[in-house]
């Protein structure tokens, strides 16, 4: 092959290729992602990795994202309200309900009976937040986080609202927000995928998860959130074949460059070479992602923060402690779920367990990432699709309660990544059913997400089907009362 | 850190200049036109900067000035009746002109805040149409097609087919030369996969490579239009239209059985159904005159959505949310157009206003059913239809049901005054405003009541009505794109205003009228497009094409394109042998580990647990995988698979190092690559003849001495390495359930499955070349 010819025509597939970036910024992480050696033999000969660009300087640089799946009820968590506790079996009056639609559970009921948390509620810290005895490691970290309790969205039950929250809109193939921020600033490890999603079960009501919501809707597959689960391969087909050692697979990988080399002579296609780098990338994931995921070798006062089942995979506790070592090896995005807060019934049994679950592992994460000067540039989000109601679902009893969703106004909390700490946010009224103060509707969470990572939530966009998506469609206001 | 701050800088530069490197407008010795053609120079520059406050869309529309009509555009300013907003031939006296170049940034258009920017380039443009009289076209996709002339050619000899003009004329203006004909054995595998998806036998290899015959491709071509498995093959790409799945798709999302509607649309390809006659069963078979049960069962097409089985959903809201998804699977399958743009106000940038929306939304809007029947544990839910053994014996033979059990299918079913239909403010299913008739959007084509019975069944004759500027050429294009891996217009979807313009306008125009001309016959279109000389041209590229063409738009070289998913497990079955290549039947469960569908379910319903079928189901055919909505197939999706959520027309092809796993470490390449040396050991043949032979099924082509070379030398490496180490020849050759041959040599087997396995990573084997 001529080498000049050959130059030539990688300088092309270069400079088509950077054309190509100009889609967005994430192509650079694309790049370095799928092709990490792509700018050597340019001028800027560099063997670290281009970074995204933000379009204004910002502290967030990674986020992990904590959903509580089900919906958790604010009234038992962060949202007290004694005056429910007065009225105990009283009739929500139709002056606050103000005929809102409620779903097709309690539609129908002849009575919405108020009730108040079963569970004591104290302030905590200089910051005297209002936190649920339920959440007594939450509880330690107040004056580290910022509880928005006026959050609000528009779908009523499950499937939407999760989807609404995880992509900016109820029905529809739309991008993850962790896809969104694998495109918009691209990847700072190019062992490890941008954005990772891990999940986990508790024991109270299920709601599922779905793997649209970490889809990468119309952006390219590269910014799809990749799972990581928690079995032997913790990423699909990671593990070599038995009877294959590093050694001989390093071997095969050498053949079949020199048999894909041939072909590239023959073909002149560049995007031969990329393939070949994408084997190699491969091959270090196998060695990157079990160092990753391996929570053995942390130290006993880490797994004791996190709580023992921090050493069990695949729990709650080991996701947050994992999440904590993928974000602190720069991957962008990291997604948890934790399934079973849906407490339509049986909120005074099932809630605690749940609670439990998640309450020292939350609070372990942001100590973790505050001792290790983290915090600051990795933003924590905690909180579920939804709230749930102040009156029953079902009978009433003075030992036993549920509730049904509730669109209209619940809790959530944020820690680190340039969000205020210390503070809560927002106030409903003292029924808890609407917001009389400071509303936050999940377009406006997003494009203050958005903002903190340094992006503008009306630049971000991508343009499919003759129309430029963003994450907030066309609304969203940055709640800048809540940025340091 | 120097370094890192050039890489940086490097960056700044380029993203500072995001809007528009990728817009081949900018190139900045870019020449404007001679005469400016509105709609291939003016108006994809009004419709992307200008129209989103400026066009369609009567609510948004600022200072009530619309640049997409004449008349609009022709006006006085609102608030100064002596200007205009343009004066033909006097760009000087036109505000236009004012706006787009003043450096007052309170003036300026585009706003500063829209974030969108005019360049040089098309300021340049909008001056001149100005100047040469500023004429408004209609947007040519609403524009009822004429069959043009073939353009003229210098080298004629090149030519096979009408295509070949068309194509060759723009190569030869841009200055180059088509490629000459692909070696056999690379046209061969790239035909096959094009139409029966799989990879050519060695008999069929052979047979072609020693058929010097003139009509040898020809041949080749029809035996494979004639296949069974052509049918599949087309399938694989409806599916991704109808949103095909197994299961509703929210929340606990339980299994439906819609199998026996995929088994109509295989054999409807293999049977050859004209188009017209395909879409109109899919989209209208229960009001045909004649009850018809075969094409009853098509319009399952229409029931293929999500249903939500969440207790204590609004049964409105879910009920509008499926008469929503027809629609729009309505405009983007068969019209190319984005219908739901127009749902929750008049469409942005094409002529279909909200109202419109909803007069074509009234025809999918008189079913019987509720938005929420039964909660997880339903199959189908009301209309359906139930198939059982009788059925199948006397009209519905081409069902493959496996057991005794009937089987319900959803349909479509008009209820005569059921419901009126509502334009729905905000797109709200509460928001019930004016009510509204049967009708479609009149930009496209009038819907001629006398004409035009008011049902499906009228539109189904509205849309395939030789008038419609749209239906026969947004297929073709399909078609087309399904083969090059590029469509014609590179927006399948959108053939609108913000679409891209296609690449050979003229051409799009020639098949799609040829293709009604001839009776919207499908496989005639395949065997035109496969025996031109532009598909079977080589995929060689030189310096030059890659200067002046490189993303290969005008198609001086064939498309090096990778298979999709369902064709590298195909592929992957076929070569070693173990495909089961039976036709049709329920989606079937191979390989994946157990983990993802527990992990993420509710732990309600059937599909709680990944139950992995075994035996013979386990190598069935791609699109016969099972299909659970919310957990995805994995190895699929990492290919690109579509999410079967909406309809879809184009998937996209992406290569990762997730894709690079799969092939080195999942279990279906290498029981294949197993189960292939078993049968090559077995073989009373010398170690190259093994490998040839492998190399062959494969790669799809005779293996080059330098490969066989390099394959040889790892053969006898690997054999010392498992002879050294024994446990892991029986280890590594331990994969799979398809039973072990008799009497194998554990280091044999694992010496020669390593080199096959290493042909099935190779680059070219997933590519058509």
């Amino acid at each position: 092959m001529d080498k000049e010819f050959f130059e030539h025509r990688l300088n092309i597939n270069r400079r088509h290729f950077l054309g190509k970036m100009a889609m967005g910024v994430g192509g650079a992480a694309l790049g370095s992602l799928l092709i990490p050696n792509l700018f050597k033999g340019s001028k800027a000969t560099n063997t670290e990795l281009p970074l995204g660009i933000k379009h204004f300087a910002s502290k967030a640089k990674r986020i992990i994202m904590l959903t509580q799946n089900g919906a958790p009820s604010q009234l038992e968590s962060f949202d007290f309200k004694p005056k429910l506790r007065e009225m105990f079996g009283e009739d929500l009056p139709d002056s606050i309900r103000q005929g809102q639609r409620l779903t097709g559970m309690t539609a129908n009921q002849k009575s919405f009976p108020l009730v108040g948390s079963k569970f004591d509620f104290k302030q905590h810290g200089k910051s005297a937040t209002w936190v649920s005895d339920l959440f007594p490691n939450i509880a330690k970290i107040t004056d580290d986080i910022c509880v928005i309790k006026s959050m609000h969205t528009d779908a009523i039950n499950h499937d939407p609202a999760l989807t609404f929250l995880q992509t900016g809109a109820q029905q529809g193939n739309r991008p993850s927000m962790g896809s969104w921020f694998s495109y918009g600033l691209g990847n700072e490890n190019k062992n490890l995928p941008a954005f990772c999603v891990l999940l986990s079960k508790g024991s109270g009501n299920g709601q599922g998860v779905y793997s649209k919501l970490w889809s990468n809707g119309f952006l390219d597959s590269t910014h799809q959130g990749v799972q990581l689960s928690a079995s032997e391969d913790p990423i699909l087909y990671l593990n070599n074949p038995k009877g294959m050692d590093k050694a001989q697979r390093k071997k095969m990988l050498d053949h079949l460059a020199e048999l894909n080399n041939l072909g590239y002579s023959e073909f002149g296609d560049p995007e031969i070479h990329s393939k070949i780098k994408q084997y190699e990338m491969a091959f270090r994931m196998q060695t990157a992602v079990p160092e990753i995921t391996d929570l053995s070798k942390e130290p006993a006062y880490i797994t004791e923060m996190y709580g023992a089942d921090s050493m069990i995979p695949g729990t709650y506790a080991s996701n947050c402690l994992l999440a904590r070592k993928l974000s602190e090896s720069g991957v962008r995005f990291v997604q948890l779920y934790h399934q079973g807060w849906d407490q339509h019934q049986n909120l005074i049994r099932d809630m605690p367990k749940q609670a439990k679950d998640v309450d020292q592992a939350s609070a372990a994460l942001i100590t973790d990432l505050k001792q290790r000067g983290l915090l600051d540039e990795t933003l924590v989000i905690w909180g579920g699709e939804f709230g749930r109601t102040n009156y029953c679902q079902g009978k009433l009893t003075k030992d036993n309660y549920g509730r049904d969703h509730h669109p209209r106004a619940f809790s959530i909390f944020m820690a680190g990544g340039g969000v205020k700490a210390g503070m809560s946010y927002g106030e409903t009224d003292e029924f808890g059913y609407n917001i009389i103060e400071n509303p936050v509707h999940i377009h406006d969470l997003h494009a203050t997400i958005l903002h903190l990572m340094g992006l503008d939530h009306e630049k971000l966009t991508y343009k499919h089907l003759g129309r430029r998506f963003r994450l907030t469609d066309v609304h969203g206001h940055v709640v800048k009362d809540i940025l340091a | 850190m120097e370094v890192r701050h050039i890489a940086l800088v490097i960056l700044l530069i380029l993203f500072s200049c995001k809007e528009n490197i990728s817009d081949y407008t900018n190139i900045p010795d870019k020449k404007v036109p001679k005469v400016i053609d509105y709609n291939f120079d003016v108006r994809p520059i009004l419709s992307d900067k200008c129209f989103n406050c400026h066009g369609p869309d009567a609510n948004k529309r600022a200072a009530d000035l619309r640049l997409d009509t004449e008349e609009g555009a022709y006006k006085t300013l609102k608030d100064n009746k002596n200007k205009h907003v343009i004066i033909s031939g006097k760009p000087d006296k036109s505000e236009v002109m004012f706006r787009i170049t003043t450096k007052d940034t309170s003036k300026v258009m585009p706003p500063k805040e829209t974030n969108l920017k005019l360049s040089e380039y098309e300021k340049k443009v909008i001056k001149k149409w100005i100047e040469q009289g500023a004429r408004y076209q209609k947007h040519w996709a609403f524009v009822t097609p004429t069959k043009p002339k073939l353009p003229e050619v210098k080298n004629d000899e090149w030519v096979i087919n009408e295509i070949d003009y068309f194509i060759l004329n723009k190569i030869e203006n841009i200055g180059l030369q088509p490629n000459l004909k692909a070696k056999k054995e690379r046209l061969l595998k790239r035909v096959a996969f094009d139409l029966i998806g799989l990879p050519p036998s060695i008999e069929l290899q052979n047979e072609f490579l020693n058929d010097t015959s003139v009509n040898a491709y020809e041949n080749v071509v029809d035996k494979l239009l004639a296949s069974k498995h052509y049918g599949e093959k087309m399938a694989n790409h409806w599916l991704d239209v109808a949103r095909y799945a197994d299961s509703h798709g929210y929340q606990d999302d339980g299994a439906r059985t819609m199998w026996p509607w995929r088994d109509w649309v295989i054999h409807a390809f293999n049977e050859n159904y004209p188009y017209d006659k395909f879409v109109t069963w899919q989209l209208a078979g229960d009001l045909l005159p004649q009850k018809n049960m075969e094409a009853i069962l098509a319009t399952g097409f229409n029931r293929n959505h999500k249903i939500t089985q969440e207790g204590g959903v609004i049964d409105e809201e879910y009920r509008i949310e499926y008469v929503t998804d027809r629609t729009n699977t309505f405009g983007k399958a068969f019209l190319g157009l984005t219908f739901e743009c127009a749902k929750c106000h008049d469409h942005k940038y094409d002529p279909i206003s909200q109202k419109d929306y909803f007069k074509t939304f009234a025809f999918f809007d008189k079913v019987p059913e509720k938005g929420l029947v039964g909660t997880i544990g339903n199959f189908a839910d009301p209309p359906y239809i139930t198939i059982n053994d009788t059925l199948i014996k006397e009209k519905l033979s081409f069902i493959n049901k496996k057991s005794t059990h009937d089987v319900r299918v959803m349909v479509m079913e008009d209820s005569v005054g059921i419901r009126t239909t509502h334009v729905l403010e905000r797109g709200a299913y509460d928001g019930k405003g004016e009510i509204v008739e049967f009708d479609t959007p009149k930009a496209i084509l009038e819907f001629d009541k006398n004409k035009f019975e008011s049902n499906r069944l009228g539109l189904a004759k509205w849309l395939l009505n030789k008038q419609n500027p749209l239906a026969s050429r947004v297929y073709v294009n399909r078609v087309w794109q399904d083969i090059f891996g590029i469509g014609i217009v590179n927006t399948p979807g959108d053939f609108g205003m913000q679409g891209d313009l296609p690449s050979h306008f003229e051409l799009l125009n020639w098949l799609a009228i040829d293709f009604q001309e001839n009776d919207w016959n499908i496989k005639r279109l395949l065997k035109q497009i496969v025996t031109s000389a532009t598909y079977t041209q080589s995929t060689i590229v030189n310096s030059k094409k890659l200067e002046v063409d490189p993303e290969n738009i005008y198609l001086s070289r064939m498309h090096r394109t990778r298979l999709n998913a369902e064709m590298i497990r195909d592929h992957v079955l076929a070569s070693s042998s173990l495909l089961n290549d039976e036709i049709g039947g329920p989606s079937v469960r191979p390989y994946q580990p157990d983990n993802l569908w527990a992990a993420a379910s509710s732990r309600r319903g059937l599909l709680a647990q990944y139950i992995q079928d075994h035996g013979d189901k386990l190598y069935r055919r791609g699109i016969y995988t099972f299909i659970k909505r919310t957990v995805l197939p994995p190895v699929q999706t990492t290919f690109d698979a579509a999410t079967r959520d909406q309809c879809e027309v184009k998937r996209h092809s992406t290569s990762t190092p997730l894709q690079a796993l799969i092939m080195l470490n999942g279990p279906t390449v290498l029981e294949s690559s197993r189960v292939l040396s078993e049968k090559l050991n077995e073989e009373d043949s010398s170690l190259e003849q093994k490998i040839e032979k492998a190399f062959q099924l494969i790669v799809c082509r005779n293996i080059k001495p330098e490969e066989k070379d390099i394959l040889l030398k790892y053969y006898e490496d690997q054999r010392g390495v498992f002879t050294a180490n024994p446990e892991n020849a029986s280890s590594f050759i331990d994969v799979g359930e398809y039973p072990i041959s008799k009497n194998r040599d554990d280091i044999k087997v694992a010496s020669l499955m390593q080199i096959i396995h290493t042909m099935y990573n190779m680059e070219e084997t997933i590519m058509k070349s």
